[in-house]
């Protein structure tokens, strides 16, 4: 990958005038020595397997642990009453966030994007946006070259794996991916996809990697609603104008800092936080 | 990492490492068994052990062993498939050591009667590593294409291996050698940039000193 920033891209699009999404796309074709429509057609390839992915959603299912399932269902019965806090877009959101993260822990075929604890954030917000907006299939793939690209720069700079960078390396990266996507979906520009990654990325910081039992489950599911509404909230502040007071690159790199310095406790050991809680501690000896 | 390692796999859940790179380590241990299982004991370490039925560790190694690939929706019903084809299996925990925390030793035999014993472990985000062959490090990732070679320790053997993938031009990209002592067992683990021949793998199974040969090409199946 030739963009070790999201300066760098930025930089590339001004000296190249073209979009952020192009920028990425141009580098994967040099990367892995393909052409425009191979990259394209593996990229609509994963559209249609997330669209599935979230059309296969079985309120019906619980995990092997017992833990999760059928959330996404109540959320989803909830929103149609039509008397939601959120509205019913970012109801619909968060319905769909918790489906995907109910899926993958029921063994579902999902997208791991980036991981497959986070899988249901780029989803809860494309998804649901595609079917209402009815914007062009071309369109989203272009978003998720944006998200691919923020994702490539966070896990250079910083980390996308729980074990290495907390909670925040997973979903903190899924939602920053999540909301350039959105940006770029609503007309925004390269320097406000960039801030509105660097929003959200703000917004998770610190976020620690605790699952009960050590399984993608409690709270892994429910965090991906947290990814999700968040992405959209940072989006449109950035397409309101509004930029991260610190630089998009810096607040990666605080992210990186701030997984260091995490105790290993709270990277995906299944020891502390919710994990190390009693009742996080009961259900995990129940299971042996 | 490319763009495609970043959204993606397509995976069933619900662990990169723990599901989808168990189908890894039970699919690269059929592609090295080379024909199909009648029986298998797998051993679990570490967090392997601990979270690997709430990840359906259990089940994705035994999909990985009849050849399904991590996106196969099948797995979580792997079990039934592999009683349908009377494959037995069974598992154990497993103290490992000297090795990687999340490990697994899974010995099996084929239909044919070959034996193999593989101890794989996870390097995280989905990839893993295949640490020991038969008991003898390999440590290889079996990503590019692999030729692994049994023989005795004694001069020559290496000279033959890369004379003969020179006259085929394939370009080694690396190589490892190993042995159990002196004058014993002794293992080369080569990994190249393009695939041998067929013919060149049977022409080295039938040298001298050479005990076992062992090439697996998974190229994009992973």
């Amino acid at each position: 990958m030739a963009f070790e920033s999201l300066m760098m891209i930025l930089e590339t699009c001004r000296e190249k005038e073209i979009p952020f999404w192009e920028a990425i796309l141009l580098d994967d074709m040099n990367e892995r020595n393909a052409d425009r429509q191979e990259s394209m057609e593996q990229m609509r390839t994963l559209w249609h397997a997330m669209q599935e992915a979230a059309d296969r959603y079985d309120g019906n299912l619980r995990s092997n642990s017992g833990f999760v399932g059928g959330a996404g269902r109540q959320m989803e019965e909830y929103v149609k009453k039509g008397d939601t806090l959120c509205g019913s877009f970012v109801g619909t959101v968060i319905a769909g966030a918790l489906q995907m993260g109910e899926s993958n822990a029921c063994m579902k075929r999902i997208v791991a994007a980036p991981t497959a604890g986070a899988c249901g954030v780029l989803p809860a917000v494309l998804v649901p946006y595609y079917k209402e907006r009815k914007v062009s299939e071309q369109k989203i793939l272009e978003a998720l070259y944006t998200a691919a690209g923020i994702g490539q720069v966070i896990a250079l700079r910083a980390s996308i794996a729980g074990a290495s960078g907390g909670c925040q390396a997973e979903i903190g990266t899924a939602s920053a991916m999540a909301a350039g996507a959105m940006v770029h979906l609503q007309g925004g520009n390269e320097e406000q996809i960039a801030h509105g990654a660097a929003m959200a990325v703000k917004n998770l910081l610190g976020l620690v990697c605790d699952p009960v039992a050590g399984l993608v489950e409690v709270p892994c599911v429910k965090r991906n609603v947290a990814g999700a509404v968040i992405a959209l909230s940072s989006a449109d502040m950035a397409l309101a104008g509004i930029k991260s007071r610190i630089s998009p690159d810096q607040v990666i790199d605080a992210m990186k800092e701030v997984g260091d310095l995490m105790d290993v406790s709270l990277k995906e050991t299944g020891r502390g936080g919710l994990a190390g809680t009693k009742e996080g501690q009961e259900m995990a000896e129940a299971l042996e | 990492m490319n763009i495609f390692e970043i959204l993606g796999p397509v995976m069933v859940g619900p662990s990169s490492s723990h599901t989808a790179g168990a189908v890894r380590i039970g699919l690269i241990t059929r592609k090295l068994l080379a024909e199909r299982p009648v029986k298998a004991v797998i051993g679990m370490s570490g967090s392997f052990a601990a979270t690997g039925r709430g990840h359906g560790t259990d089940r994705a190694l035994i999909a990985g062993l009849l050849s399904m690939r991590p996106d196969d929706m099948r797995i979580p019903d792997s079990f039934a498939y592999a009683k349908e084809e009377g494959f037995e299996f069974s598992f154990e925990q497993v103290q490992l050591r000297d090795a990687h925390p999340n490990s697994a030793l899974i010995r099996v035999i084929g239909e044919k009667g070959r034996k193999l014993t593989v101890q794989a472990s996870f390097l995280g985000g989905g990839r893993i590593m295949v640490n020991r062959l038969d008991g003898i490090d390999v440590n290889c990732t079996c990503e590019m294409p692999t030729l692994i070679v049994h023989n005795m320790d004694q001069p020559g053997h290496v000279a033959e291996v890369t004379s003969m993938l020179s006259h085929k031009s394939v370009n080694i990209a690396n190589m490892s050698l190993y042995r159990n002592k002196r004058g014993g067992r002794a293992v080369m683990v080569v990994e190249t940039d393009q695939p041998i021949p067929k013919e060149s793998i049977q022409w080295l199974e039938h040298l001298e000193g050479v005990i076992k040969v062992t090439y697996i090409n998974v190229g994009g199946e992973l």
